[in-house]
């Protein structure tokens, strides 16, 4: 270990100055990254992480962003001076980056050639001949078919996961020491995400590629890092190896995140633990501790800043709190209380709130294949489904982006009309008709809190605009006392009522958005995603927030996500969907316990869980390729096309879902056992 | 590329018809009767009987069917009718002036692409400088301040330094290019600048909001020159809003420009239209219309094209 570190930053500090002040968005960071070293920097978004990164590459914008350091070291050369030419000659060459959407970091204009040579003939001067059959050889090196023809295609030709291939690809061009890639799977399916870490990892192992990433998934962190960097409202709180981290957490907020998030490998019942609260604004930052106003454990000394100190000699474990010994110590029981300490309810089985029979939604498409022809097909994105949801019950719908669970939900509500099924609703049929008397009772709650809210509407008015509408509440007092009362119930305060949407977070936006649905006392509720767009922490408060109105009200949830984690967390029953059909329905715990069909199996080998010990210990199924067009599923079972355990039977009828016990059942004709 | 552009163009013609049968039949709706104004304007007395002499001899009194059916076979032969008024063939007398109008558009928009590319690249890149401030200021006087105004502005401009104006009447480019050249230049400059000024803006803004994609800060990453992150990777998504502007800017120019016109005593389209009007000649009428129309139609078609080959998710849309 004589050899210097490749990355040796020093007290670095990145400031915006912006119209309306300075935000210090990095204070004082120090890190080093050794050759072939895999540095995870978490934290929840805003905390500097991003920022730490470009600032290093420089890639921040000049007019607005200052940058201070006693020393970035790379490679033993002190960066911090280098001039705008000289720094481009190491960006791409020595260090390059991989950025977090795919869908927009590559020129729509510009062949995927071009835009891959472009480093191997401006660093290391390769004639066009050269560098395209070095372009061939990195595109087979990232696993993408038939790389000839595809590097004279555009960026709108491939999907998601196959452009950050690309990203890879150029990212690797010219052999750099360093690669940092900032949330490079956040926008991707587990499965693909899966792939490219897989990639990643081995490709930079082989070469001996030194990795920064940054990542708000701590799954992610546990699977891959050798170390870890906690970041906090844009300082360092704790930092060490990855099994100091996830083992001895040390720092309170570091415990916190570690608790807030759902796990598969856990039983299901207790609530999370969370963080109260929200990160401070970076633009009047609290003195002290910065994490003291959230902190479970905060005392009159957390006035005064802690210093990272090393926790015991030679381990390199840094935490930057007065009573780190006694959070590692206590661990997760300084947030939980006894409140939080229950058992999941009952569901009584015997009416229905929700029956869904064969459920059809089939989307008619056209479109043009060239000269004057146009083909036309049937995209069916939702296939025959049956499930039945009962009085407070959660039944978590999970699958892929383009499974069909969102249209699920858009069919139920009638907000796209079903082209075929029985749909029941308190044993009431729903139709066109029927629907509208029902409404009051079927609620929705969107994804994104940011667009589902009118800016134009104060949260009051959004509130009582379904009172009015359905006659609930007509008289004026009582509305205003009805609007203060929900919002209480979602943890905000009355006085809400007069803010605009853009004066809140988007954890309380969601919130907002809970109300608007709870206001018409609903006995079913479609969550959309509901929390896939929030940090890990505020995450966690709705997720008990929606277990506590389940609880208080009895409201039953058909919960739409793609956090296998989060659904395995809230649902009592989930669904497993693929292109539209049902693969595997059953109990959550039989589900993620005794997963019977491959594609379930696949997809919880690819959701990371946030331990290194187990993660790194069990054994994976990766799935291979990416889901199938819509308009031309696989013959058979829509699966063949990805299984691993395919057979040539599997090709000629789509399997019948299967009981296997205890109304487990799943669709797949090479499980053993089912009745 | 070659099937879009052969789909494209095949779109002409059914746009194109669509078009000629509305002329005809929205200008049939507006009121007043040519033959009347035209013996008013003879004088004395004017009997009824001579009216509708008139009208048979124009071919006036036929039912609509039958001079929409006149009107429709003529125009795949270019023939538009005579004009009611001085009874000239229609195309002849638009094709006289269309020459004008056209090379005034054309001049325009050189000097305006000339200016405008410099001064929105420069503005955008130095935002936020002295240099861009001046710069905003031209432009948005150029937007501001009419075009006929700027003209006056200028041939005064021209007296004081000349001490004589450019010679009157039409001469032809290819007589005499120098001359016809110091003719137009004025009013190509005086167009010039509002055009160039809503360019210059539009590209000013599109450069900008190109600069702040994530596809520029990849492009910076992988240690590319500044100078090629600009040009390459910026210029040429900039280019596709302004080429949108360019198009639209220079069909308009076509329709002609009455007051501008005037004041450069130019015998361009403009001045045909007001007569027309003026007149309720609606041979002419329509011709001038279609004829604009289908310059219109011609300009986005080239728009669309070129959008095509800018920018390759239109090549390959479904």
């Amino acid at each position: 270990m004589s050899q210097p570190p490749l990355l040796d930053v020093r007290n670095l500090q990145v400031e915006f100055k912006l119209k309306n002040g300075t935000v210090r968005a990095v204070d004082n960071v120090s890190f080093q990254v050794n050759r072939g070293e895999f540095l995870s920097i978490v934290g929840e978004s805003g905390c500097g992480k991003s920022v730490t990164a470009l600032s290093i590459m420089k890639l921040l914008p000049k007019r607005v962003a200052e940058i201070k350091a006693d020393y970035v070291k790379f490679d033993g050369q002190d960066i911090t001076n280098l001039s705008e030419n000289e720094m481009r000659k190491i960006r791409g060459r020595r260090m390059s980056m991989i950025f977090q959407e795919p869908m927009t970091s590559l020129n729509p204009v510009l062949t995927i050639g071009d835009q891959l040579t472009e480093p191997l003939i401006t660093h290391l001067e390769m004639s066009e001949e050269e560098a395209n059959n070095r372009a061939i050889e990195l595109l087979n090196m990232v696993g993408i078919p038939e790389p000839e023809k595809r590097l004279t295609q555009y960026p709108h030709q491939f999907s998601g996961g196959m452009r950050q291939r690309v990203m890879i690809a150029i990212g690797l061009a010219c052999e750099p020491d360093l690669i940092i890639a900032d949330e490079p799977t956040t926008a991707l399916d587990v499965t693909i995400q899966a792939q490219i870490l897989e990639l990643l990892k081995d490709i930079c192992n082989r070469l001996g590629v030194a990795i920064i990433m940054i990542t708000h998934n701590l799954g992610v962190v546990a699977a891959y890092a050798d170390k870890v960097n906690v970041m906090y409202a844009a300082r360092i709180v704790e930092k060490g190896g990855a099994s100091e981290i996830f083992g001895k957490p040390s720092h309170p907020y570091t415990i916190g995140l570690l608790r807030s998030v759902p796990r598969m490998d856990k039983k299901r019942g207790g609530r999370l633990a969370t963080i109260e609260g929200l990160p401070p604004n970076l633009m009047a930052p609290p003195s002290g501790c910065r994490f003291k106003p959230r902190c479970p454990m905060a005392a009159d000394t957390c006035d005064s800043s802690p210093e990272l100190k090393e926790r015991s000699k030679g381990k390199n474990h840094f935490t930057a709190c007065f009573y780190s010994d006694e959070a590692n110590k206590k661990g997760a029981s300084i947030y939980v209380s006894d409140k939080d300490k229950f058992k999941p309810i009952k569901v009584k089985k015997d009416k229905p709130v929700l029956s869904v029979r064969g459920l059809k939604q089939h989307f008619g498409v056209s479109f043009r294949s060239g000269w004057l022809s146009s083909v036309s097909g049937t995209v069916k994105a939702v296939d025959d489904i049956s499930f039945d949801v009962y009085p407070g019950e959660t039944v978590g719908l999970v699958g892929e982006s383009g499974c069909g669970k969102t249209s699920v939900g858009r069919a139920i509500l009638h907000l796209n009309l079903p082209t075929g099924g029985e749909l029941k609703f308190n044993e009431k049929e729903l139709n066109q008709k029927s629907v509208a008397l029902v409404r009051q009772d079927m609620q929705v709650i969107f994804q994104d809190p940011f667009s589902s809210l009118n800016p134009r509407m104060t949260i009051g008015q959004i509130l009582e605009e379904p009172l009015k509408v359905h006659k609930i509440e007509t008289d004026e007092v009582a509305r205003l006392k009805r609007v203060s009362e929900l919002l209480t119930k979602v943890g905000l305060y009355p006085y809400m009522r007069d803010r605009y949407p853009h004066e809140l977070s988007g954890g309380q936006r969601q919130r907002v958005g809970i109300a608007r649905a709870l206001c018409m006392e609903p006995k079913i509720i479609i969550c959309d995603e509901p929390v896939s767009a929030l940090d890990v922490s505020v995450q966690a408060q709705i997720i008990n927030l929606l277990e506590d109105l389940q609880r208080e009200l009895g409201i039953a949830y058909l919960f739409i996500a793609h956090d296998l984690a989060v659904v395995k967390h809230i649902s009592h029953k989930v669904i497993v969907m693929y292109l539209g059909k049902v693969m595997e329905i059953g109990d959550s715990d039989t589900i993620y316990g005794e997963p019977k069909h491959p594609y379930t199996k696949a997809l919880l080998d690819a959701a990371p869980i946030p331990d290194p010990n187990i993660e790194r210990g069990r054994e994976k199924i990766i799935l291979k390729g990416e889901l199938p067009s819509p308009l031309n599923p696989p013959k058979g079972c829509v699966f063949s096309s990805r299984c691993n355990f395919v057979t040539e039977d599997c090709r000629k009828a789509s399997p019948e879902l299967v009981d296997f016990d205890n109304n487990h059942l799943a669709a797949c004709i090479n499980i053993e056992g089912g009745k | 590329m070659l099937a879009y552009t052969i789909r494209r163009i095949l779109l002409v013609i059914p746009t194109l018809l669509a078009v000629a049968v509305l002329v005809f039949f929205v200008l049939r709706v507006v009121p007043g009767d040519i033959v009347e104004i035209k013996l008013a304007a003879e004088g004395g007395i004017i009997s009824a009987e001579e009216i509708q002499k008139e009208k048979e001899r124009l071919g006036l009194d036929d039912p609509i069917m039958v001079q929409f059916y006149k009107y429709m076979i003529g125009l795949p032969r270019g023939d538009l009718g005579i004009s009611l008024w001085t009874e000239n063939n229609v195309s002849e007398e638009i094709m006289s002036r269309i020459g004008l109008s056209f090379e005034l558009a054309i001049l325009s928009t050189i000097l305006a692409v000339l200016i405008a590319f410099p001064l929105g690249t420069i503005s955008a890149l130095y935002r936020g400088s002295i240099l861009d401030y001046v710069i905003r200021i031209i432009t948005i006087g150029g937007i501001a301040v009419p075009s006929f105004w700027f003209g006056m502005l200028l041939i005064m401009l021209i007296l004081a330094t000349f001490g004589n104006l450019p010679p009157l009447g039409t001469i032809s480019i290819f007589d005499d290019p120098k001359t016809n050249l110091y003719q137009m230049i004025w009013p190509a400059l005086s167009v010039g600048y509002r055009y160039s000024s809503v360019v210059a803006r539009m590209l000013r803004s599109s450069i900008l909001e190109v600069l702040s994609e994530d596809y520029i800060r990849t492009a910076r990453a992988k240690g590319v020159f500044e100078r090629i992150v600009i040009v390459k990777h910026g210029m040429r998504n900039a280019l596709l809003p302004t080429v949108t502007v360019i198009g639209l800017e220079f069909a308009f120019l076509l329709g002609g420009l009455v007051v501008t016109e005037s004041v450069f005593n130019l015998n361009g389209i403009g001045k045909l239209f007001v007569d027309s009007v003026v007149r309720n000649d609606l041979n002419l009428l329509q011709g001038l219309v279609l004829t604009v129309a289908t310059g219109f139609v011609l300009v986005n078609l080239i728009i669309d094209l070129l959008y095509a080959a800018l920018d390759p998710r239109i090549r390959y849309q479904k």
